[in-house]
Formats: structure tokens, C-alpha cells, sequence
């Protein structure tokens, strides 16, 4: 008897389809054509060679990458090429990396029309769903993972394994350094793993539309922009990008574990969400109208509504949890990092100049920061902040005194710019018993912990 | 008992939002046999194949194929395959990884068929090596039938396999699909090309906007009953113009496109009966006949009369053809 579609309840409907291939046979077949595409190839071949090239060749050059963090410290720690590279990862490789795998996963197979062959070969949308998002993954991590080796085996080459100097002026060890620098490394893959989310998203929903190959692009550049602007602390830390720079709280002592923390659950919320969503929409698809190469309206009410939504929650409990208002960039925050850098850079100019050691207890070091002159609100990003410090030095009675200028940008970030006196901070190299070196105290960068601290 | 339906569907309608694909289609196909599937674009052909191919699920009707009945669930068949709206093939792969990729697929101890073999079957071992990069259209044509024929199948669906088919390609796919037939399979073909149905199809099914308008062996279409336009090429084209009007039931066409171009040709219409009328006075009157054919096949005539969209201010006349010719079909 001939069973009628409209009547028979799924439970009843058990056609002796053939079974669905397995996931594993799958995914084997999505990780073949990955690697047969000629862009695939030369993006492993540029991840696992161009950053130790890169960091090699500029440990050779005469100037540094100081607008860069960690830039300034090339010279003086292979580790410091890795974080370096690490910082250009997050503004630009790894956004890029994921528009060209996530993003043109599903929609590679629009271009080329084999949807309805590849349907009738494995037989469950949901297998294939899960076979190319885990084919995304592994090649994006393969991808990171060669940035990382190669940029760290590059600065080792170059500069060898030797201390690093941290965000607010402390010394690491190097086996120190190192583990934090692969800590770093795996940090930023849940920001990476939230724009692979939103590449899986753009690619089903937008078809062979350019736009779903460039959404993680123009996702990370808005979320950079984003946090480039005078925002509350709150939503720049439920924007999925603000792990990309809040790996930088490993680089103090003590750690800003807070809002890396943050930063990585909203990353991975953000990533379960928008992959959630586009496993929604691609099931909602159909193969059959020739004319359906994307989600259509759906893109709005399974994609941009709740997304934006998931923006608001974020906000919400972080700003709830946290009491993250306002810019998080308060005078008395940045008079403690600026002190807590200068005394660990004194005491790092001190031995370079081979003077008896000091400690920070002993230099009981004290930074006045003003903003505008000291008009307005004492608080925000700017590069009107003025801060002169003060400092004891053992069995001298008089006060030492210098000045800085600072410019704070909206992260949290700032670069320290010494105003002098000349033989303190006024020069970019101090004379030592070896020669000229460069001053250690004439430019730094520090970094404001914009949660509250107590 | 085997069945000796491949394809019974009763009463299919699918939908999407407001767009009527199919419309209550009922479908028969028999075992063994190539049944071909026309009607004009956006007839709902591709939505039908996707159905047989499990690429989507019908709103309401039956469907049960090769004896087992289609549930609610997106999957084909097992025993199907084929492709519609062109095969799927990686152009960065070469043809071998193509069909071993595919062949990496299917569920162990599945029957599948040598990837060599099939390559050999269409013509393409030469260049199993090559990248589909660079395979004309009748090349991949070629290789999505060798893809759909790896999983041996017994029911292959068919979406214009002839498309880009160079005559010797086109030979070769005939070829292969009539071992196939002979093997036992069945094979459902949609084209536009009539050629190509008429030479291989037992049974056709005419589908417009959405309905079926015929379905049934393709000797229907040519009925007795029903004038058809023939072009004859003799020895002597004058006389045999002026036998042609003496001949009740034949109208000579005066100003066809073969007449036009001043080609020996007589354009004639007429009925199977007039037809042979005439035939037997052509050759009593010591003309010899050179070339006899209609001028569009009964397929293609079958198919602009059956299709043709209304006129505006007239009545939908699919209507009327559907019931009269599914009835002249079984």
C-alpha cells in the first residue's frame, strides 16, 4: 500500500533510505577539496613560512615596529617577534583567514552548483553542516597554529630565547615568556573561532554573494573600529573582537585575567550562537529552487536580529557583573600603571647601567597624571594625559622627578612618552660602561585594566 | 515479488510560498525502461527530479519508488541516483578524484562500481588524470553520468545529460544508457532535446506549469488523428506538388522556410491516412521518393501544442489536452 506524504507522521515514515555516510567520511571529503584549492595551499604555505620571514627580516632592519606592541622589545627577545605578529593577526590575518575558509565554505559550493550532488551523495544536511564546519576549523587551526611555530621559531632565530619585558615594565623569564606567548597564541583562537562562526553564517546565508566571503572581514574592522571609539566598557567587552587585544592582561603582573576572561566567554557565546544560527538557516534551505542560492529574508530574522540581540544580553551581564561604566579609564588607574612601569623600567635602567640594584619597595615610585591640564573630567582616552613621577633612590635625600605624555587610546592601551629630564627619560639611548643602549624609560607602553580593580 | 513500477506517484503537489511547482502530477514508470521528462522552463521539471532525488519532500501525494514508499524526510532513495541542474564536480580535482571522493562516500559494503570502469564506460580514461578545470561541458556531462553510475544504481534521474555533447559523446551516452536499461535499471531523462527522447525514450511525460499534460508511450503522440506538418524530397518536385493537391486530406504548405530557402522540398500537412494517400500516388506516378519526414517530430509538435501559454482573454487550454491525452496514454 502506497503511503500519502501528507498523512504519514515522521515516526511512521521509514523508507529504507540509505543511510547517511558518516560524519568522518565526510569531513575527509570536505578536508580533500580544501586542500586541492590553489588559495588553501598558499595560505598554509604563507602561515607556517611569512611570520618567521617577516619577524627574521625585521630583526634585521635598523628600526623597530614600536607603534606596535611589543615592537620596541624585538631587539631584545625572540618572544617579543611572536607577540608582535600576534597583534597583526588579530587587526588583519585572522580575520582575513577566516573570510577566505569559513566564509566561502558553503558558498564555494553555490559558485560551483554541486549542492544537490553533494546532497544526494551524503544524504543529511545536518552531516554536511557539521562535516564543513569541522573542515573550517581544522584548517583555520592548522593556519593558526603555523602562524604561531613559524612567528616564535622566527624570533628565536633571530634574538634567541631571552627574557621579556612585560606590559608594565616587569621582567619575564623565558620559559615564562614562552608559555605565556602560547597562552596568548591559544587566547585568541576564541575570537578567531567566533569570526569562523560568523564566516559559516555569511556563507550559507549570503550564497555566492561576495558579501558572505567578506563578512568576518568587515565584522573584525567594525568590532576594531568599535573599539577605537570613546564606548562604555561594557559593550566593548561583549564585542566577540576584544579578545584579540585583551590577551595583552597576560603580559602583567599581576595578570588582568578579568577581562580576558570576558572577552573569551563572549567570544565563545558568540561562536556557539552564530554557528547555531547558520545550522538553523542551512536546514531551512532548499535544494531545489534553482533560483534559492541564500537565506534571503531569513538572513534578518535568523541572523541579524539575533545576533544583535545576542549583543544586548552580552552587554547587559557584563555590565551587570562586572559594573563595567563609563570608559574604564580613570586618573587614578593610570597614575598606578604608569608608577608600577616606571619603577619596573628603573630598575631595568639601573642594571643596565650597572648601578647597585633597587627594589620597587625601596623606589617607592608615585605617578600625578592630569588630563587637559587638568580641566574636565580626569578620565577617557586622549593624548592630553600629563604625568610626572616621583621616585626615592636609597641613600639619596632628594626626590627624582620626570614627566611623561601620554596617549591613551580607548582599549586601554597607552604609550608613555618621556618629556625628561635627558638622563632619566628625555633620550632614546643612555650611556652605560658598554656603550650606548637604548633607554628603556624614554618610550614604553602600558596597558589600564578597564574593569574595576577592587 | 519485485515490482514492476519504478516510479508510481499519485497526486503530487509541491509548493514554494506562493509558486505552484507541481500540481497534483501523477507519475508511472515502469522497470527497464528510459522514460522521458519534458516541458518548457519552469514547467516543474528540476522540482520533480528533486523529489526522485530526495533533494526535497513533497507537500501532499504519494510517491513510492523502486516499491518503497518516500517519507517526510530529506533523503534519497537507496538505489538512486543522478543529478539535476548538472553534475557536481570540484574543478580543482582531477576526474579520478572527483569520482574517488565520491566513491569515499558510499556506505560500506554498498555496491560500487570501479572508478577506471566507469571512466572507461563514458570515454574519459584518457583524461582521469586531467583537473575538471579544463573538461568542456560534455566532458563533465560525461563525468556526472560516470559519477552517478559509480553507486550502480537502479534508478538514475538525469537532468539534460546531453547538454554540450559532441555527436560521438552523445553516441557514447546513448550507448550507455541503453546497457544500463538492458541491465535492468530504469533511467528518468528531462531534455529539451527531442532528438535525443525520441531515440531512447519508451515513454514520455509532458509537464506544464506544474500539471501533467501527457504521459505514455511516445507512439501516442503521433496518433493517427492528428495533422502533422511532412516534408518530401522527390525526383521530380513539380509533379509531385501537383499530385499533393489532387489528394483529399493534403494541404500543401506554400510558403514554409524550406520552400522559402528554394529547396526541391514539399511542405504538406496531413493525417497518418492522407499521408500514405499520397505516398502510393507519388511513387504510381513513377516520382521517386528521396526523403519523407515530418518537419517538427511528433514529440516536439506534441510538445509546442501541449505547452503553448494562453492568449490573453483565452481559457487555460492545458486543461482540456491534459485529460484527453492522459486518457489517449494508457
Amino acid at each position: 500500500m502506497t503511503a500519502t506524504l501528507a498523512e504519514a507522521p515522521a515516526s511512521e515514515a521509514a523508507p529504507p533510505v540509505a543511510r547517511p555516510v558518516p560524519v568522518g567520511r565526510v569531513l575527509r571529503f570536505e578536508l580533500v577539496k580544501q586542500f586541492s584549492a590553489w588559495r588553501v595551499r598558499l595560505l598554509i604555505l604563507l602561515c607556517w613560512l611569512g611570520p618567521a620571514v617577516l619577524v627574521f627580516a625585521i630583526d634585521q632592519q635598523s628600526t623597530l615596529p614600536s607603534d606596535t606592541l611589543f615592537g620596541r622589545w624585538m631587539y631584545a627577545t625572540g618572544w617579543a617577534g611572536s607577540l608582535v605578529a600576534l597583534g597583526f593577526a588579530g587587526t588583519w590575518a585572522l580575520p582575513l583567514l577566516t573570510s577566505v575558509v569559513a566564509g566561502d565554505v558553503f558558498a564555494s559550493e553555490d559558485r560551483l552548483g554541486t549542492w544537490r550532488h553533494l546532497i544526494i551523495a551524503i544524504r543529511s544536511q545536518r552531516r554536511i553542516f557539521a562535516a564543513k564546519a569541522l573542515a573550517s576549523l581544522i584548517v583555520i587551526l592548522l593556519l593558526v597554529t603555523g602562524l604561531a611555530v613559524s612567528s616564535i621559531v622566527g624570533g628565536l632565530l633571530a634574538k634567541g630565547d631571552k627574557p621579556l619585558i612585560g606590559l608594565d615594565g616587569h621582567t619575564l623569564a623565558p620559559g615564562d615568556a614562552a608559555g605565556k606567548v602560547v597562552l596568548a597564541w591559544v587566547c585568541v583562537l576564541a575570537p578567531t573561532l567566533a569570526l569562523v562562526a560568523i564566516g559559516l553564517l555569511g556563507s550559507i546565508a549570503l550564497g555566492r554573494s561576495p558579501m558572505g566571503l567578506l563578512l568576518p572581514m568587515l565584522v573584525a574592522l567594525g568590532m576594531q573600529l568599535a573599539q577605537m571609539l570613546p564606548l562604555p566598557v561594557a559593550l566593548r567587552l561583549a564585542l566577540p573582537g576584544y579578545a584579540f587585544i585583551s590577551w595583552n592582561g597576560l603580559f602583567t603582573d599581576p595578570r588582568q585575567l578579568k577581562p580576558l576572561l570576558i572577552g573569551i566567554v563572549v567570544s565563545l557565546v558568540w561562536a556557539v550562537v552564530a554557528t547555531v544560527l547558520a545550522y538553523l538557516l542551512f536546514l531551512r534551505r532548499d535544494f531545489t529552487n534553482l533560483t534559492n542560492d541564500g537565506a534571503g529574508r531569513r538572513v534578518v530574522s535568523l541572523g541579524v536580529l539575533p545576533l544583535a540581540g545576542l549583543l544586548a544580553v552580552t552587554t547587559g551581564v557584563v555590565a551587570a557583573a562586572g559594573g563595567a561604566g563609563g570608559s574604564g579609564i580613570e586618573q587614578d588607574k593610570v597614575q598606578q600603571s604608569v608608577a608600577t612601569a616606571f619603577a619596573h623600567l628603573y630598575r631595568l635602567q639601573e642594571a643596565q647601567m650597572h648601578r647597585p640594584p633597587v627594589t620597587e619597595a625601596q623606589l617607592r615610585a608615585a605617578a600625578s597624571c592630569l588630563k587637559t591640564e587638568g580641566h574636565g573630567a580626569q578620565e577617557g582616552a586622549g593624548n592630553d594625559w600629563r604625568c610626572t613621577v616621583t621616585w626615592h633612590v636609597p641613600g639619596v635625600t632628594l626626590t627624582g622627578t620626570s614627566y611623561y605624555q601620554l596617549d591613551v587610546t580607548a582599549n586601554g592601551r597607552y604609550i608613555a612618552d618621556g618629556d625628561g629630564p635627558q638622563e632619566v627619560n628625555g633620550y632614546f639611548l643612555i650611556a652605560t660602561p658598554g656603550g650606548d643602549v637604548p633607554n628603556p624609560l624614554w618610550q614604553f607602553d602600558g596597558n589600564v585594566d578597564l574593569l574595576p580593580t577592587h | 515479488m519485485e515490482n514492476a513500477v519504478a516510479v508510481r506517484g499519485l497526486g503530487i503537489t509541491k509548493t514554494f510560498g506562493d509558486i505552484v511547482a507541481l500540481d497534483q502530477v501523477d507519475l508511472n514508470v515502469a522497470r527497464g525502461r528510459i522514460h522521458g521528462l519534458v516541458g518548457p522552463n519552469g514547467a516543474g521539471k528540476t522540482t520533480l527530479l528533486g523529489l526522485l532525488l530526495g533533494l526535497a519532500v513533497a507537500d501532499s501525494g504519494s510517491l513510492e519508488i523502486l516499491g518503497d514508499p518516500v517519507g517526510r524526510t530529506l533523503a534519497a532513495p537507496d538505489g538512486v541516483s543522478g543529478f539535476v541542474d548538472g553534475p557536481g564536480l570540484y574543478p580543482t580535482l582531477t576526474a579520478k578524484q572527483n569520482l574517488a571522493a565520491l566513491a569515499g562516500l558510499r556506505p560500506r559494503g554498498a555496491r560500487t562500481a570501479g572508478i577506471g570502469e566507469v571512466l572507461e564506460e563514458v570515454g574519459l580514461a584518457m583524461v582521469a588524470d586531467d583537473k575538471v578545470r579544463g573538461f568542456s561541458l560534455g566532458m563533465r556531462q560525461r563525468l556526472g553520468l560516470a559519477a552517478a553510475l559509480l553507486t550502480r544504481p537502479r534508478l538514475l534521474v538525469l537532468d539534460e545529460p546531453a547538454n554540450g555533447l559532441d555527436p560521438s559523446g552523445k553516441k557514447q551516452v546513448h550507448g550507455v544508457l541503453n546497457r544500463l536499461v538492458a541491465d535492468g535499471a530504469t533511467v528518468i531523462l528531462s531534455s529539451h532535446r527531442m532528438d535525443d527522447l525520441e531515440a531512447l525514450c519508451s515513454e514520455v511525460t509532458i509537464l506544464a506549469t506544474g500539471r501533467v499534460v501527457f504521459s505514455g508511450p511516445l507512439n501516442k503522440l503521433s496518433a493517427e488523428d492528428r495533422e502533422l506538418d511532412y516534408r518530401l524530397r522527390t525526383s521530380d518536385p513539380e509533379a509531385a506538388r501537383k499530385v499533393a493537391r489532387e489528394t483529399p486530406g493534403v494541404e500543401v504548405i506554400e510558403g514554409s522556410d524550406a520552400v522559402a530557402r528554394g529547396d526541391d522540398l514539399l511542405v504538406f500537412r496531413a493525417q497518418v491516412a492522407a499521408l500514405d494517400a499520397l505516398i502510393a500516388r507519388v511513387v504510381r506516378a513513377d516520382i521517386a521518393v528521396r526523403e519523407l519526414a515530418p518537419v517538427v517530430s511528433p514529440l516536439e509538435a506534441a510538445f509546442l501544442a501541449l505547452t503553448e501559454q494562453p492568449a490573453e482573454g483565452q481559457s487555460e487550454p492545458s486543461h482540456r489536452p491534459k485529460h484527453n491525452l492522459q486518457e489517449a496514454g494508457r
